[in-house]
């Protein structure tokens, strides 16, 4: 039998993009963004081993998708905050590398019954896979909208038996300062962490995302395993998890813990509440000139304002 | 023996102290500037106008070191250029990033102190530029030089406008605060040295 082992550093053929594709890719994304071409994509794809286990050749689409026009994949998987693997918006690709990806588990722990370490399949394996295209806004006033591939959060954490003092779930992004080079440096409080409410967390919006455009997620993007809560900013969309944990207390968050009076624990979109240093009235969508209003929770009110009902917004910022 | 013909000094120095601008103009035409192309546009030309900047400050501890007095006749012109890119960099703040939206601007400008210090250096920029020709030099004599020393602030401020900007990695402003320190620095001990 012939085994072909591979390293880290080799291109997957999927990894390569057609030269007349890459000169053309405007056109290219402005028509796969069309329904038509996002159906046909996913039976194009040369699915890998671990694609077909978890079910990226049938993905389901989703109502809770938007309309928007589609941010340009080059740019999705150009231009992102991800600290671990370098601190300029270019690093996370360059380095991209460094995250070792396979095999994967999730630490599962806390206020639940079946506590656990998961491999990444069985943990994802009783979603069944959706395309969720959410817009995702920065808190540094730019957004872009995202083709993600996911699974709601809600019924996997059910899965686990959370008791009746699982209050908050907190995440936490792997610690590997060995291999990930913006973990040398103390920029962050290392691990990266993040929390939702309990009923954040269970809410139908919020997913973990394992893909982008139909394929796997690329590393940069938070590879294999990355939350996305739709209206909140974008760093709370803590990537490449590897630990969850059902908590009584709300936990700390590692932007909050850097810049209390910038980052909030709850950080939901408000373009009434400026971050002290610039406003959050308005965003720059990537790939447009004018800049757009921001929405309150992104765009995601009635699906989730009610959740804040009561609250001081500008309080709980 | 390498002698330095100071009549091309100029014109050299003239179109290098163009090439970062000529570098913008290439990367626009070659690769783009990225996914946000408004924000590369913005972070470069500020670069810029901070390195020439403290560039100016660099000629008098340069000269005292190396006792090349003849290099003064170039700091009017690397001066001029500083404020250029600075006009460049506010300028693409207010047409690409805000697109002349001036109540967001009036905003930015007295609620967000890292755009208070850019935007106070900039106009304290304005007489330092205004009084570069000969004629003003001649006319205010003592004064001049005593407006002129407003590029300390005028420096001070333009650091702490990119130290305020950044989230958490306060790495590069703080290279920038360095070298400040340095040309300030000499410049103290030169001073008490001379009271002594």
């Amino acid at each position: 039998m012939l085994l072909k082992t591979s390293k880290p550093t080799d291109l997957k053929e999927s990894d390569i993009t057609d030269q007349a594709v890459y000169k053309d890719r405007r056109k290219f994304l402005q028509k796969s963004a069309s329904i038509t071409a996002l159906s046909l994509a996913p039976s194009l794809m040369l699915p890998t081993m671990a694609s077909a286990d978890i079910g990226f050749d049938k993905i389901i689409k989703s109502d809770f998708s938007t309309k928007d026009e589609l941010t340009p994949q080059d740019a999705i998987t150009s231009y992102n905050n991800f600290y671990e693997l370098g601190l300029d918006k270019g690093d996370p690709k360059r380095n991209a590398q460094q995250l070792k990806v396979k095999p994967w588990n999730v630490l599962v722990s806390g206020e639940c019954e079946e506590t656990g370490e998961y491999a990444l399949e069985d943990f994802i394996s009783p979603g069944k896979l959706e395309e969720r295209i959410y817009r995702l806004r920065c808190v540094e006033a730019w957004s872009m909208v995202v083709p993600w591939v996911g699974v709601e959060l809600g019924p996997i954490l059910k899965r686990f038996k959370p008791t009746s003092k699982a209050k908050y779930v907190e995440f936490k992004t792997i610690l590997d300062p060995e291999n990930l080079p913006g973990q040398k440096r103390e920029v962050l409080e290392w691990p990266y962490r993040e929390g939702l409410r309990i009923d954040e967390a269970m809410h139908p919006l919020t997913i973990l995302a394992v893909g982008l455009y139909g394929k796997e997620l690329p590393n940069q993007n938070g590879a294999p395993l990355r939350l996305v809560v739709p209206w909140k900013y974008g760093f709370k969309s803590i990537k490449s998890i590897v630990s969850i944990t059902f908590l009584e207390e709300q936990p700390a968050t590692s932007w909050n813990i850097a810049g209390p009076r910038e980052y909030g624990f709850y950080s939901n979109v408000n373009p009434s509440v400026d971050h002290p240093r610039w406003s959050q009235k308005r965003e720059r969508r990537i790939g447009e000139f004018l800049k757009r209003e921001t929405l309150p929770f992104n765009g995601y009110a009635d699906e989730v304002a009610s959740l804040y009902s009561g609250m001081d917004l500008k309080e709980h910022f | 023996m390498l002698t330095i013909q100071s009549g091309k000094i100029k014109p050299v120095l003239f179109l290098l102290l163009l090439l970062p601008l000529g570098m913008l103009a290439y990367r626009f035409y070659s690769d783009g500037f990225g996914a946000n192309p408004i924000e590369t546009i913005n972070r470069y030309t500020g670069d810029w106008a901070l390195r020439i900047l403290l560039l100016t400050l660099a000629f008098s501890p340069f000269i005292r070191i190396t006792r090349w007095h003849n290099i003064i006749q170039y700091r009017r012109m690397v001066g001029l250029f500083a404020f250029f890119y600075v006009c460049v960099h506010l300028t693409s703040y207010i047409v690409l990033d805000q697109f002349f939206d001036f109540s967001e601007i009036i905003d930015d400008v007295f609620k967000r102190p890292f755009i208070t210090a850019g935007f106070s250096a900039f106009i304290l920029l304005i007489p330092l530029a205004v009084t570069s020709t000969n004629k003003m030099v001649e006319r205010l004599q003592y004064r001049w030089i005593q407006l002129h020393r407003l590029i300390y602030l005028i420096a001070m401020l333009a650091v702490l406008h990119f130290w305020w900007m950044v989230k958490v990695d306060t790495r590069e402003p703080m290279i920038y605060a360095a070298i400040l320190a340095v040309l300030l620095g000499f410049r103290l001990i030169y001073y008490i040295k001379s009271k002594i």
